[in-house]
């Protein structure tokens, strides 16, 4: 393995794990904060016994995001030393903001968590609203820092006579409300949203598929039905934006997305295949004609860049790229009819038709199996953007391989990580389970009372 | 807003941190080395005094990282590359310890596996601020080398453990964890005070006390290793011109917080040992005399840019204006008299 290869896979383990935890931070405050305000508008215990497992949920998911996002603050530096050296000051705009965001989601959780008893109920109401407000503007910076690696903006990039480029006449907040910001901040946080809802519905179901009259289920599943209707088709529609700003300004990404070898007008969309990087051809995929053109530039007939316009030693892996796009894309559309399947039988229910969807076993069972689909989708999605960017670390400027730290033996840490990694998200898997999904309707749990009580 | 304003910034942004997450590291200690009658109920107050704002402690050390590499990028890859093994053993102590402890708070079956993961908090919290102060150590050793490249940039010439495998590292982690235990008893003895729990605050005080006097024979210690192994550093700590007072000062306050600490002026003592911390963090930046490695990178030829320069102070003021009434709210609810008994 080299190092360069340990780098780069410690880097991505890192992410892999962190967004999941960053995610959760983002949305589970949403739910678990409508769901207090329903138990203050309603009274319903079932609502305020939800409210209180999600908070749980929150914390555990919140502490461990804390302390992996740490780690990948400090492997920016310790993997990626020359990286840092030239983005750091065009970056560090963003980061800084993301800081005192983080510092506040941080102090409101903690009023929230352990202020049950000492804040009144709208006060108390108001600082979950601040965890969610904080924690989804914190991952919008975030996302600008990554948007810039994208799509580089704010500096005159100077040659040296040695051939050393040098990032000069910085505009910092031209660098963070780059290009793809908005995309792409946009698209971040509807993933989060969507997959956190999707995650929950699908929890919910599958508990009820056990005990179908526990009430705070119920109330769950209503609740990340609501959130779901509303986030999934949105993000389809920004994904659709995504689609249109990638093909404009990284060509290439979207070419590698779609395996487009050559640059064709009617270009088709491709469902499944794998491209063959040698013969330039993308095998056993469903060629659907010119709906990657309509996609791109909204016409059959427009031209699509393919792969043929960069030197071969600028492609990204494809094979990688394609598949992981081919994952989010079905993923999403899984998500999609969960939500428009969850939303038109609620729907018939206030007609009168039929009973509603958390009664409906046929609904049950699917929403179950969807659980983990949009947190597939939201790895899945971080592969096209990260994967799809190589041999660059800043799009067009600085490749990976010349970022990397002169540090030896990176095989050791990446192992290490990854065993650790592996480790904690068992235990945080099985702590979610006991604290989330056990159903205590029958007989309570003596530790209902608030946890800020007892910690 | 210059680069040496930035530089004394940071410098307030490790005494916030260790006056606040570093205490929390020092409550691992003692829930390590829990003993006597009250024990548990030690182990409890600790894991409450914690519990709300450890997460929010724990974010001054996002924001000293932040503001290395926006404003001293230089220096951030310098330290990343010279550092690299040691910043490695403080994020694995921060993942294993932020884990253990939330998964102790939201224990599961049976009570075995919650005390395993209360002993990995416990010895996580004890080892993280030895490699932490050995990393400072490495930082003022003199022991880093660096070079300009053929761009102008600073690169490392030394190797991966150097600076940070010595004696006077492992002296300057010992200190630091004693200042860290130091603080928490400290606090934790006053917290127990409020809830009118006597004896448990005087196992506390009888800690602190202890571990001042610890933290004083450590810093002898440190001292010492200082003039064997770090003669810049040694001869700065001597001659800089505010170098003499703040160390006198040092000493002065960590009496006095030893007499308070002894006649119960709990309140009084917190305040001194705040203080006497701060001032160890002052003292040590004197002796740094401007630099970010010592002897190797002044904070002048760190990178920093005209730019971002000028944009900081809007960045932070903005921030401020938001965090800091937030942050007093937050300390108010669960650290003011009234509120301590209420969680309880």
């Amino acid at each position: 393995m080299t190092d360069l290869f340990a780098a780069r896979s410690q880097m991505a383990i890192s992410l892999a794990f962190h967004i999941l935890f960053a995610v959760a931070g983002m949305a589970m405050p949403a739910l678990m904060t409508l769901a207090e305000w329903r138990y203050l508008r309603t009274g319903e215990p079932a609502a305020l016994e939800l409210a209180k497992r999600w908070a749980k949920g929150t914390a555990i998911l919140f502490a461990v995001g804390a302390v992996s996002g740490t780690v990948l603050s400090f492997e920016l530096g310790l993997l990626w030393p020359e990286f840092m050296r030239h983005a750091g000051p065009l970056v560090g705009m963003p980061f800084s903001l993301e800081g005192f965001a983080f510092f506040l989601e941080a102090i409101f959780l903690g009023l929230y968590l352990y202020g049950w008893k000492l804040l009144p109920p709208k006060v108390h109401l108001a600082t979950g609203v601040g965890v969610a407000i904080c924690g989804t503007t914190s991952a919008v910076f975030v996302t600008a820092v990554n948007a810039w690696m994208n799509e580089p903006a704010g500096f005159v990039y100077v040659l040296g006579p040695d051939g050393v480029g040098q990032f000069t006449e910085i505009r910092p907040w031209e660098a963070m409300f780059n290009n793809a910001f908005f995309s792409q901040a946009l698209h971040m946080v509807l993933a989060a949203y969507s997959a956190v809802a999707i995650a929950a519905l699908g929890i919910h179901a599958w508990a009820l598929r056990r005990s179908p009259d526990s009430a705070m289920h119920r109330t769950g599943l209503r609740l990340a039905l609501l959130l779901a209707i509303v986030s999934v088709p949105a993000q389809l529609v920004s994904g659709h934006h995504s689609a249109q700003h990638i093909a404009e300004y990284q060509p290439t990404k979207l070419a590698a997305a779609e395996s487009l070898f050559h640059t064709q007008t009617r270009a088709p969309l491709a469902l499944g295949g794998l491209p063959n990087e040698e013969t330039m051809e993308l095998e056993y995929a469903v060629e659907l004609p010119g709906v990657l053109s309509f996609m791109a530039f909204n016409d059959f007939d427009a031209e699509v860049k393919g792969l043929e316009e960069v030197d071969r030693e600028l492609w990204p892996p494809v094979a990688v790229v394609h598949v992981a796009f081919q994952i989010m894309v079905g993923a999403g559309t899984a998500m999609l009819l969960i939500a428009m399947a969850g939303g038109g039988l609620w729907l018939l229910h206030w007609r009168g038709l039929g009973p509603p969807p958390w009664e409906r076993r046929y609904f049950l069972i699917p929403a179950a199996l969807a659980t983990p689909l949009g947190l597939i989708a939201i790895e899945a999605g971080w592969v096209v953007t990260e994967v799809g960017r190589q041999p660059w670390v800043i799009q067009g400027y600085m490749k990976t391989a010349d970022a990397v730290t002169p540090m030896p033996g990176l095989a050791t840490p990446m192992i290490a990580f990854s065993l650790l990694y592996l480790f904690l998200g068992v235990v945080v898997f099985m702590l979610l389970r006991r604290h989330v999904l056990v159903t205590t309707d029958a007989a309570p749990e003596p530790d209902v009372a608030p946890e800020g009580g007892e910690a | 807003m210059s680069a040496t304003a930035v530089y004394w910034l940071i410098g307030v942004a490790v005494i916030a941190y260790a006056v606040t997450a570093g205490a929390d590291f020092g409550g691992g200690l003692w829930d390590l080395l829990a003993t006597g009658p009250r024990r548990e109920r030690q182990r409890e107050l600790i894991a409450e005094a914690i519990a709300p704002i450890w997460e929010v402690n724990h974010i001054w050390m996002i924001f000293v990282v932040v503001m290395l590499f926006s404003v001293f990028p230089h220096a951030f890859a310098v330290v990343s590359i010279a550092l690299h093994v040691p910043i490695l053993l403080v994020l694995v102590g921060i993942v294993l310890r932020g884990s253990a402890f939330i998964f102790r708070a939201y224990g599961m079956e049976p009570d075995e596996r919650r005390a395993q993961w209360g002993r990995v908090f416990a010895i996580t919290s004890a080892a993280t601020p030895i490699a932490l102060g050995a990393i400072l150590a490495a930082l003022s050793s003199g022991d880093i080398l660096v070079e300009l490249d053929a761009a102008g940039a600073p690169q490392v010439r030394s190797g991966f453990f150097v600076g940070w495998t010595s004696p006077f590292a492992l002296a300057v982690g010992l200190f630091t964890l004693a200042l860290f235990t130091m603080l928490a008893a400290t606090y934790l003895a006053r917290e127990a005070q409020v809830r009118g729990e006597l004896e448990l605050s005087i196992d506390f005080r009888r800690r602190a006390v202890i571990s001042e006097a610890v933290a004083g024979a450590l810093a002898m210690l440190v001292c010492w290793r200082a003039w064997a192994e770090s003669p810049e550093l040694f001869h700065n700590l001597l001659a800089q011109p505010w170098s003499l007072p703040a160390q006198a000062l040092t000493a002065a306050v960590a009496v006095a917080a030893i007499v308070c600490l002894r006649r119960d002026m709990l309140q009084v003592a917190r305040a001194l040992v705040i203080v006497q911390v701060a001032l160890v963090v002052v003292g040590w930046g004197v002796a740094m005399d401007g630099d970010l490695v010592l002897g190797a990178l002044d904070h002048q030829d760190a990178g920093a840019r005209e730019a971002v320069l000028a944009r900081l102070p809007y960045v932070l003021a903005g921030g401020s204006v938001l965090f800091v009434p937030a942050l007093w709210w937050l300390f108010r609810v669960f650290k003011s008299e009234t509120a301590s008994s209420a969680t309880s």
